[in-house]
């Protein structure tokens, strides 16, 4: 499974857990339109670590947190696992 | 000189009852007898008005000294087994520690003690010696972070509670207890062992839980006592069956339904009950009517010389029971300006009925809210298919950090069903707890480990 696939499949999971309704994922959707309160992105950057092995908000202390999905999934995308 | 009003744990062993022993998996001695007998090759009273750590590779030898010793040190500071070399000198210091009793005169060679007494199992025939005055039991707190604290007790308030709760006369109960004599829960054993006339059967650390319950069962123990994580071991271990005591108490921890429901489905037979005590507020009450928590009608009302109140959500206890003081140089203030001791333990009310949450320290932060671990552990334990669990803090990026549950699954529990297991958990979560409170993963793992105080080990606490 591709990063961006595991990536929507984590979403997706916590939305499912979180009772959350999820509108469509496109690359240019704003994180905040995704209905994910602080808290479900918490979790969704916790399971990524352990499913990915990385937690590209911790590892650069710079970091500037992503605003779309497109973002998001480039933050994993670019940082060599 | 023996004052009238003051009793020694000598004066407890009354040479008319036989048939009492002290034994552990390798020694026995009859408690009957030992009143005229020495462990220190007769040397007591080289100790008389010393300040003395009682610092032995076992509790058999402990509990020996323990009654040779009381009524004629001025104090004895007793000395668990896990505690580092670093901190023992500095205890040393802040006891004013003048005499060593040892089996391990090695591990004081550098200490500047100049009066080293070794402690040998071997018993010879001794004089008794009368009591001489009321000795200060020094104990530490089993605090997991840092410098243990030294808390100074009398013989009259460790046994305050003995008295009021005493075991049914007529059949001498014959005890055993997870815990080491060494500390708070464990001495509550001992001592109602001595001074109820009874037997002690003591725990062997390194022992296998089976073989340690056949001894018991071998012994024909009747009363036993451990915290919530011993008991869930015991019965985690198969090794429960066949095993019938009569009287099983929880302390040290917060019993949560589960493992009461647990051990009385195991021991129909048996009273099960939990009571609430700590080294430095000493028992405060017992509850037995078999449910978590206790009744709210506790506090505010004095009964048995121990009143309760609480404070920001924090019991506190006032209680003929409680330490005096603590001791040492830079010792904080022991009680309030009221005289009640501050438990660190919050509770909460849930109709006429207080619950334990958790300790005041080990409250996780969620972005900004609070969580106690024990809260979530309690929902988790009353699933069927679990044992016992672990909440513990996980970093966050976002919010500080996030709550995760490590679950040990009941025997019997089909590892195929974990899946289903932890979408039950998390859905129960939900329903009881607030968002921030609900696992963000759970993970199953074998075990979970215990620390030397028979306490859950927490590493963020």
């Amino acid at each position: 499974m591709s990063v961006r696939l595991k990536i929507v499949s984590a979403i997706e999971q916590i939305a499912a857990e979180q009772h959350v309704t999820l509108p469509p994922l496109e690359d240019n959707l704003s994180l905040h339109e995704t209905g994910f309160d602080s808290l479900a992105f918490a979790i969704l950057v916790a399971r990524l670590e352990d499913d990915l092995g990385i937690d590209p908000f911790t590892i650069s202390a710079d970091a500037s947190f992503p605003l779309t999905i497109g973002d998001f999934i480039k933050a994993y995308e670019n940082v060599p696992a | 000189m023996s004052p009238r009003e003051i009793f020694a744990l000598r004066d407890y062993l009354d040479p008319g009852l036989t048939g009492r022993t002290l034994s552990d998996a390798r020694h026995s001695a009859s408690l009957t007898e030992i009143a005229g007998q020495t462990c220190l090759k007769g040397r007591l009273a080289e100790l008389s008005g010393r300040s003395v750590v009682l610092a032995t590779s076992n509790q058999f030898l402990a509990a020996i000294a323990m009654l040779e010793i009381d009524g004629i040190a001025r104090r004895m500071l007793l000395c668990p087994p896990d505690l580092g070399a670093g901190h023992l000198q500095a205890i040393i210091e802040d006891a004013e520690i003048d005499a060593v009793v040892t089996d391990q005169p090695d591990r004081f060679a550098a200490s500047g003690i100049a009066l080293v007494l070794i402690a040998g199992e071997e018993l010879t025939a001794a004089p008794r010696t009368p009591t001489q005055r009321a000795t200060e039991w020094l104990m530490l707190t089993s605090g997991t972070l840092g410098m243990p604290k030294i808390v100074g007790h009398t013989l009259e308030g460790l046994t305050g509670a003995i008295a009021a709760d005493a075991p049914a006369r007529g059949n001498r109960p014959i005890w055993a207890t997870f815990y080491d004599i060494r500390r708070y829960g464990g001495l509550q054993i001992f001592l109602r062992a001595v001074i109820g006339g009874g037997s002690l059967v003591l725990s062997e650390p390194g022992e296998a839980l089976a073989d340690h319950v056949a001894r018991l069962n071998k012994s024909g123990i009747t009363h036993i006592s451990g915290t919530p994580s011993h008991w869930r071991k015991l019965l985690m271990s198969g090794a429960a069956a066949g095993f019938s005591p009569q009287y099983v108490r929880l302390s040290g921890e917060i019993a949560d339904q589960a493992v009461l429901d647990g051990l009385r489905q195991a021991f129909p037979s048996a009273s099960v009950g939990h009571a609430y005590a700590s080294t430095e507020a000493g028992v405060g009450f017992a509850v037995n009517d078999g449910l978590a928590g206790f009744p709210a009608s506790l506090i505010g009302t004095s009964r048995d010389g121990v009143e309760m109140k609480i404070v920001d959500g924090c019991l506190r206890i006032r209680s003929k029971r409680a330490a005096h003081a603590y001791v040492g140089r830079r010792a904080s203030a022991l009680t309030d300006n009221e005289g009640f001791v501050d438990t660190g333990d919050m509770v909460e009310l849930r109709g006429d009925r207080y619950h334990f949450v958790g300790r005041r320290g080990g409250i996780i932060n969620i972005g900004g809210l609070k969580v106690h671990p024990e809260e979530i552990e309690a929902v988790i334990n009353r699933h069927d298919g679990v044992r016992m669990s672990r909440v513990r803090a996980r970093k966050s990026p976002i919010t500080g950090a996030i709550v995760v549950a490590d679950v040990v699954l009941a025997d019997g529990s089909d590892a195929s069903r974990r899946d289903e297991i932890k979408s039950r958990i998390i859905a129960d979560c939900r329903a009881s707890l607030a968002p921030h409170k609900v696992p963000a993963m759970i993970k199953f793992v074998d075990k979970l480990d215990i620390t030397p105080a028979g306490k859950l080990a927490r590493s963020d606490a």
